[in-house]
């Protein structure tokens, strides 16, 4: 293939999968009476900024339950997974073999599975209705991330670890200042996943939540849109405010988010 | 943790206080074992709280008729039963299910493969392409379905618009019961096509290059190439693929339920939707547990399947 039409190919499917980006965008700033016009106008000569004055109206406590849930679930799974990673990887103790299989076991039962005693267990706890289930039961059992982690702790070299013993430093102590500043690049990839997987969650927030000062934004979006998002134009908005931190993240971190797929083949 | 009672060649400056210094070492071993499990004890407790115990207790509800509130009430295997015997929306669902997963696989790779072919070749601009046809990925299903809904309106939609340009009328799509399902499958093809291609690009970064030179010198033309060797050293990966886009596919929910909520009628129902409506919607928990547990057995014997044919025709080298 020429190089020439290896870019005209290539540039065929770019379009493709941009334009339905791109017209979201364009059908926000679009008057209502516009939106749906055909052929469909990919470029508003008429920008109504002001739509997205009317969506910052509404969305606020969406987008803050996103980013908090985002933040705690990123945080969460970082910590929790970073800890059992090192464990798995470098001390030794009964049972961590053992330990580690079944962990890994319990990944192969589908989601659903345990999703519906959960939800159960849950509300006899008083839980539907508030954030709990959306990050406490996640950041509790991170493992992948944790499988991603103890790979990465036992590609470090064993003489850090004995500097940091001679050194008198406590276990927690080389976990935490030796150990875990030699695995950025993955601690990247499990933060970025977690994030995604977060932030785009669908099935969570809409079993959950039913107060809609709780509703995460694409989940809002989609419960709330015949209350407040009656307009294709502000729905349109609503949709592109939530993509953009998403792509944002994305571009800045695609790197580790490439890498995080390509060593274990898991999925936001 | 000390060093020194783990360490053989300390021994013979030891061995006068032996008795000492076993105590000193099983008090050693308490504090490792100790240590060790307090790192591990967020996801221990996590694990057992929230997948092992309810697995546990949905192994228990699929055997009994429970709305999750009252007494559960012990039936046998009587959801089973009346899964296969007397519902025909789990059938349909089923069937649904596997034509989604059938439908999309293939193109979600085929398509995928073409992609990663088109980055792997080391041009300007590369890495635009790569993140363009990437970015459909990472974005939520909510807007997807939303943009993609309005697409396929049939009076006014950019698709049928774009349709009727070349000639066609295009079909009423979301409200159309042959149509919808294609749709859906279309739209998560689209959106799940950058998974296969990352995957696949790795794999091709990672080929040995001598195998190619070789093959150049005896004459091989590229078609051939890619037939007799890219796509033989590629079988594990597409391995991978077939066996995890089996899973994620046979559950999909998001995009259905923004776009088409089962319908219309039950024309785009799937497997995990009628889970999801069993459940929560009308409270038959016991039900609904039943049916996640064939899900189980249907994505572990397929797995299974997979990983035992793979002697036919993956290439290891």
């Amino acid at each position: 293939m020429s190089r020439t039409s290896q870019y005209v190919v290539m540039s065929l499917f770019a379009v493709v999968f941009l334009a339905p980006l791109v017209w979201m965008i364009s059908a926000s700033l679009r008057p209502e009476a516009k939106v749906l016009s055909v052929p469909p106008q990919f470029l508003p000569k008429d920008a109504q900024w002001d739509n997205y004055r009317q969506i910052f109206e509404l969305i606020p406590v969406f987008l803050w339950n996103s980013v908090k849930l985002a933040g705690l679930n990123v945080v969460g799974v970082l910590a929790v997974a970073s800890m059992a990673g090192y464990a798995f990887a470098r001390l030794r103790f009964a049972g961590r073999d053992l330990a580690f299989m079944v962990l890994l076991a319990t990944s192969i039962i589908p989601g659903i599975a345990y999703l519906i005693p959960q939800y159960i267990v849950f509300r006899q706890m008083g839980w539907v209705d508030t954030q709990y289930p959306l990050w406490v039961p996640k950041v509790l059992t991170p493992v992948f991330a944790t499988f991603l982690m103890r790979q990465s702790f036992l590609t470090i070299p064993q003489e850090l670890e004995d500097a940091g013993k001679i050194d008198g430093a406590s276990t927690f102590g080389i976990y935490r200042r030796i150990m875990l500043p030699q695995t950025k690049p993955a601690l990247a990839a499990i933060g970025v996943f977690t994030f995604l997987e977060s932030w785009n969650d669908l099935f969570g927030p809409l079993i959950y939540i039913n107060s809609e000062n709780l509703q995460t934004l694409p989940v809002a979006l989609a419960q709330f849109q015949g209350e407040y998002f009656t307009q294709i134009s502000l729905l349109m908005c609503g949709a592109t405010v939530s993509v953009v931190p998403v792509i944002a993240v994305f571009l800045f971190a695609q790197r580790y988010f490439i890498q995080g797929i390509t060593m274990t083949g898991m999925k936001g | 943790m000390s060093m020194a009672t783990t360490t053989p060649t300390r021994a013979p400056v030891v061995e006068a206080a032996v008795p000492n210094h076993a105590a000193e070492a099983r008090r050693a071993r308490r504090r490792q074992n100790l240590v060790g499990w307090l790192f591990i004890s967020p996801i221990v407790v996590g694990v057992v709280a929230f997948q092992f115990v309810p697995i546990l207790v949905s192994i228990g509800a699929s055997l009994t008729d429970w709305n999750g509130i009252s007494a559960p009430k012990f039936v046998g295997i009587r959801n089973f039963t009346d899964l296969f015997g007397e519902d025909p929306l789990f059938l349909q669902t089923f069937k649904n299910t596997i034509y989604f997963t059938l439908a999309s696989i293939p193109l979600t790779i085929g398509i995928g493969l073409v992609l990663a072919l088109l980055c792997a070749r080391p041009i300007r601009g590369v890495a635009f392409f790569r993140t363009a046809y990437f970015a459909p990925y990472v974005t939520n299903v909510v807007a997807i379905g939303f943009v993609w809904f309005w697409f396929f309106q049939p009076d006014n939609g950019v698709v049928n618009g774009l349709l009727s340009q070349v000639g066609i009328t295009g079909p009423q799509w979301l409200s159309s019961s042959a149509w919808a399902m294609p749709a859906v499958v279309m739209v998560s093809v689209w959106q799940g096509i950058g998974y296969p291609m990352i995957i696949l690009l790795a794999g091709l970064q990672g080929l040995p290059t001598e195998y190619f030179e070789s093959a150049k010198l005896d004459g091989a033309g590229a078609v051939q190439r890619l037939r007799f060797i890219t796509l033989p050293l590629l079988t594990p990966h597409f391995l991978f693929l077939l066996i995890t886009q089996f899973i994620t596919s046979f559950q999909v929910f998001g995009l259905i339920y923004v776009m088409t909520k089962g319908g219309p009628g039950h024309a785009t129902s799937v497997y995990i939707f009628n889970i999801y409506q069993n459940a929560f919607s009308f409270g038959k928990v016991g039900y609904a547990s039943a049916m996640a547990w064939i899900l189980f057995a249907v994505i572990a014997a397929v797995t299974f399947l997979q990983w035992k044919l793979q002697k036919r025709w993956v290439f290891y080298s």
